[in-house]
């Protein structure tokens, strides 16, 4: 019999990672102080189903760590053992283990079992103590009554199946022949239980067994767990018992086969575990397919739209049959309920790549938690907006960003306990990851209230590396945005966990080619925010389409702020060829797309009573000069990388409705373009004000 | 793709067609379909020889004018005025674009030992894109090594950087 077992290791990883990450959090819930039954009966489900599955897999590193684990737990189940910092800190670690352990067998290497002993004996030590005067069973490990014994020659078992063990699905005869390949085994049946034929129920199980197994040689030592491991699943439907057989002396009783087991797990195909365990391993690192969970409420919603689709073609297509003038009204309302159905379908479609930002989130208690023992200092994790839905592709992208920002903020942003406080500050700090949606974009922020950014000293950084010019005149976003300059680090020492001065560039090119963006607010001394801004989704956009010389192109709905004639007494000239418009007391740079495209044919140009679209873009903002506004439409982003390369000042390409294609702008990089132009604005704009309020009046 | 049966393996198919008067040829099997002149969509700030880009059933395909990358005269697009799509490998993965060439001319078998080494040439064609030449009724036929035009000839190595950093934009 064989089953292909590859499908179901996949799910087996993806479930199993799931359960650490939940005993994890709720290992961490426990931490702030108290244990809360369910809480626990969590952890110890997940360990538990770990467990079961990492034995029929095989993986029997794996299976036994977890088992020891759980027994830890099933005391905390019992109230034997309360849920002390050490305690959950030895979990955390072992967590940690079993992580690793399975991202081995899941690349199909073999893991490193030296740190898991370590731990292991940790975890025993813990587990040991307790058990040794609260329990009747004493659980001492194999290894230690064998060197007080002699050498084991092997094992008596006794297997009494209980009455419904042929009913779950088990089969003796399985886990016999499983018994065979561990080593010698003579076996005795006892059917005295047996009753005539006709009163026989074919579903009950009347047989009990005795089996002596001898190790085959010297060198194939058979252990406890490995009897034990071929009766996981029938734990509870049987009575074991496991003798050692040892020479001459009197083997000492051993009872290990009744411990309680909570799971409903027992009920698991037996044919699973026959197959061979060991795979070849000749196999390449597994290739793993990409899965997304979805909601069923989602998929059912898709279905019901595809079949008011269905109704609305078919509808359409009675029409065609015989049509005539007559009918076009109802061939309008068809076409109409056309539009209305691919819409929403098209939503829903997008809606099943959405997934809540607390699959990135989930991370950062853990990380804090560690990190904060660590650096010794004491920090708050804030979570906000958990529930914001961001594309899956998008979210797996800034996953590292945010990591990296947030050590960042604790190592280099917060300070220890004592500054704080002689800071006038909380001693305790906070690191707050908050996300929500703005217009077309979903916006994270990672904030602190440590020691804020030098502005002073990161302008001499910067001069000192060669970055800026000493005379530069910067304002204070400038300055911080060094931060995300190449090669810069403020931190006077490099440390392990955050400054090695290549990071945040990372960071921020990352986040750029995705199409966002980063910025850093900060307050010396009170603490600094960072913002990532990114586009909701990928592939499709809400577009406003325009016509500069005879030339579509499609500018996101969402960065426009506001439309406007231009007024001929608004529009003045600054610097060279920079042009700007005076809009409510605020000068705006105006862009002429067809000059930045080169599309005109001549330069000069009367803006008075052209069109002027005003963007916005990480709270910066142009004014774009076109010719037409056109429509408003959902486009289909298609990259013009694919087969092309980027082409500056444009996110892409869609298909229009007549079938040509339309260049996407790309507001921030029509920003960075016309850099120059906002620079020399932005200077005046500060030294202004008093002249702007005076024209106010 | 195989090559059709009866070629022995030195000897390959190519695609020949017309630009101002001479015969050039790609490998037929880079060669995705031939279609007529159509109006493309500019791309701004590109060299001129992009012409731009064009709806090749929903997939954005940019348009080149080989006429113009050799640096020959232009000529107005007429009847016979064809777009070659080629499918090539560059920068990693398989890139498809149009050539806008005269015309096409023929299909030959050409055994690449009958292929003669380009003479050094200098200009817009460098020898690097040339195969070799070979001689066909007494024509001479210039053979294109139409992947190495792409990749050096067409894109820019600005796309070199960006490729690590890519995101692919797909529905």
């Amino acid at each position: 019999m064989s089953i292909d077992l590859d499908q179901f290791k996949q799910i087996f990883f993806e479930e199993s990672f799931e359960g650490l990450d939940t005993m994890e959090s709720g290992l961490l819930s426990m931490n702030d102080g108290g244990t809360d039954l369910d809480v626990v009966n969590d952890i110890f489900r997940a360990a538990h189903s770990i467990k079961g599955g990492s034995a029929t897999f095989g993986f029997s590193a794996l299976a036994s760590f977890t088992h020891i684990m759980e027994g830890l737990l099933d005391e905390m189940r019992e109230g034997k053992r309360e849920a002390d910092p050490d305690v959950v800190n030895i979990l955390l670690e072992s967590v940690d283990e079993m992580r690793s352990l399975m991202t081995a067998y899941q690349d199909n290497e073999e893991p490193d079992i030296e740190e898991m002993q370590k731990l292991q004996q940790k975890l025993e030590k813990v587990c040991g103590m307790e058990v040794s005067d609260s329990s009747s069973e004493p659980k001492e490990s194999a290894a230690k009554e064998e060197t007080e014994e002699g050498r084991r020659l092997g094992w008596n078992i006794e297997f009494i199946p209980h009455d419904d063990l042929l009913t779950t699905g088990n089969d003796p005869a399985l886990l016999l022949s499983e018994l065979c390949d561990l080593g010698n085994v003579t076996l005795s049946m006892d059917d005295s239980n047996l009753p005539a034929f006709e009163n026989m129920n074919a579903e009950q199980c009347y047989l009990k067994w005795s089996i002596e197994l001898l190790e085959k040689d010297a060198d194939s030592v058979v252990e406890e767990e490995q009897i034990t491991e071929v009766f996981e699943w029938v734990e509870d439907e049987c009575d074991l018992l496991i003798k050692g057989i040892y020479p001459e002396r009197k083997a000492s009783d051993r009872r290990a086969g009744d411990r309680r087991e909570g799971g409903a797990q027992e009920d698991r195909r037996q044919g699973a575990r026959r197959t061979d365990t060991r795979r070849p391993s000749d196999k390449k690192p597994a290739q793993q397919a990409v899965t997304i969970r979805v909601d069923t409420m989602r998929i059912d919603e898709l279905i019901d739209m595809v079949g008011e689709l269905v109704i609305t073609q078919s509808m359409l297509g009675q029409l065609g049959e015989d049509f005539d003038m007559a009918k076009l009204v109802s061939l309008r309302e068809g076409l109409e309920e056309l539009e209305r159905n691919s819409r929403e379908i098209q939503e829903a479609v997008m809606r099943v790549r959405m997934q809540p930002i607390s699959f990135a989130f989930n991370r950062f208690p853990r990380m804090v938690h560690d990190l904060s023992q660590k650096l010794d200092k004491k920090v708050r994790l804030e979570l906000i907006g958990e529930e914001t839905e961001m594309d899956k592709t998008v979210m797996e992208k800034i996953n590292d960003p945010l990591v990296h920002l947030v050590r960042n903020s604790m190592d280099h942003g917060l300070e220890g306990p004592e500054e704080r406080l002689a800071a006038c500050k909380e001693e305790e700090g906070y690191v707050r990851l908050k996300a929500f949606h703005q217009g077309g974009s979903i916006v994270v922020e990672i904030s602190d209230d440590g020691r804020g950014l030098n502005r002073e000293k990161l302008f001499n950084i910067a001069v000192e590396k060669g970055v800026i010019n000493e005379n530069d005149v910067l304002t204070d976003e400038q300055v911080f945005m060094l931060l995300f300059a190449a090669g810069f680090s403020t931190a006077a020492e490099l440390s392990d966990i955050s400054g090695r001065g290549v990071g945040l560039d990372v960071v921020r090119r990352n986040i750029e080619s995705l199409g966002g963006n980063v910025g850093v607010k900060s307050v010396f001394g009170e603490g600094t925010v960072f913002t990532i801004r990114l586009p909701l989704t990928l592939a499709v956009l809400d577009g406003q389409l325009l016509q500069v010389d005879a030339q579509t192109y499609v500018l996101p709905l969402a960065s426009i702020i506001e439309s406007l004639q231009m007024d001929e007494k608004s529009i003045s000239g600054l610097a060279s060829d920079t042009m700007v418009y005076r809009l409510r007391n605020e000068y705006i740079p105006i862009i002429s797309l067809s000059r930045l495209f080169s599309t005109g044919e001549n330069t000069e140009v009367n803006l008075a009573g052209k069109l002027l679209v005003i963007v916005e873009w990480a709270d910066k903002r142009i004014g774009l000069c076109v010719d037409e506004l056109l429509s408003q439409q959902q486009v289909v982003i298609k990259s013009l990388e694919t087969n092309y390369e980027r082409v500056v000042g444009l996110s892409g390409a869609t298909i229009l409705g007549d079938g040509t294609v339309s260049l996407i702008l790309d507001v921030s990089s029509l920003m960075d373009m016309s850099n120059k132009a906002i620079e020399c604005v932005n200077k005046s704009n500060k030294l202004a004000p008093a002249n702007g309020s005076q024209e106010g009046v | 793709m195989e090559a059709v049966a009866g070629l022995s393996a030195s000897e390959n198919q190519y695609l020949t067609f017309i630009l101002s008067g001479e015969e050039y040829g790609v490998d037929i099997l880079t060669v995705q379909e031939l279609r007529g002149w159509e109006n493309t969509t500019p791309i701004p700030n590109t060299p001129s020889f992009v012409l731009g880009v064009i709806n090749l059933r929903g997939v954005v395909v940019p348009i080149v004018d080989l006429r113009d990358r050799f640096g020959l005269e232009s000529m107005e697009y007429g009847p016979t005025t064809v777009v070659i799509i080629v499918k090539v490998n560059a920068g990693g993965k398989d890139r498809v674009l149009g050539i806008v060439v005269d015309a096409v001319s023929e299909v030959y078998d050409i055994n690449k030992a009958d292929l003669q080494p380009p003479p050094d040439m200098e200009g817009s064609i460098s020898i690097d894109f040339v195969t070799g030449l070979a001689t066909m009724d007494e024509k001479m036929v210039i053979l294109l090594d139409i992947a190495k035009l792409v990749n050096e000839g067409i894109l820019s190595g600005s796309n070199k950087d960006s490729s690590a950093a890519e995101v692919e934009a797909s529905v």
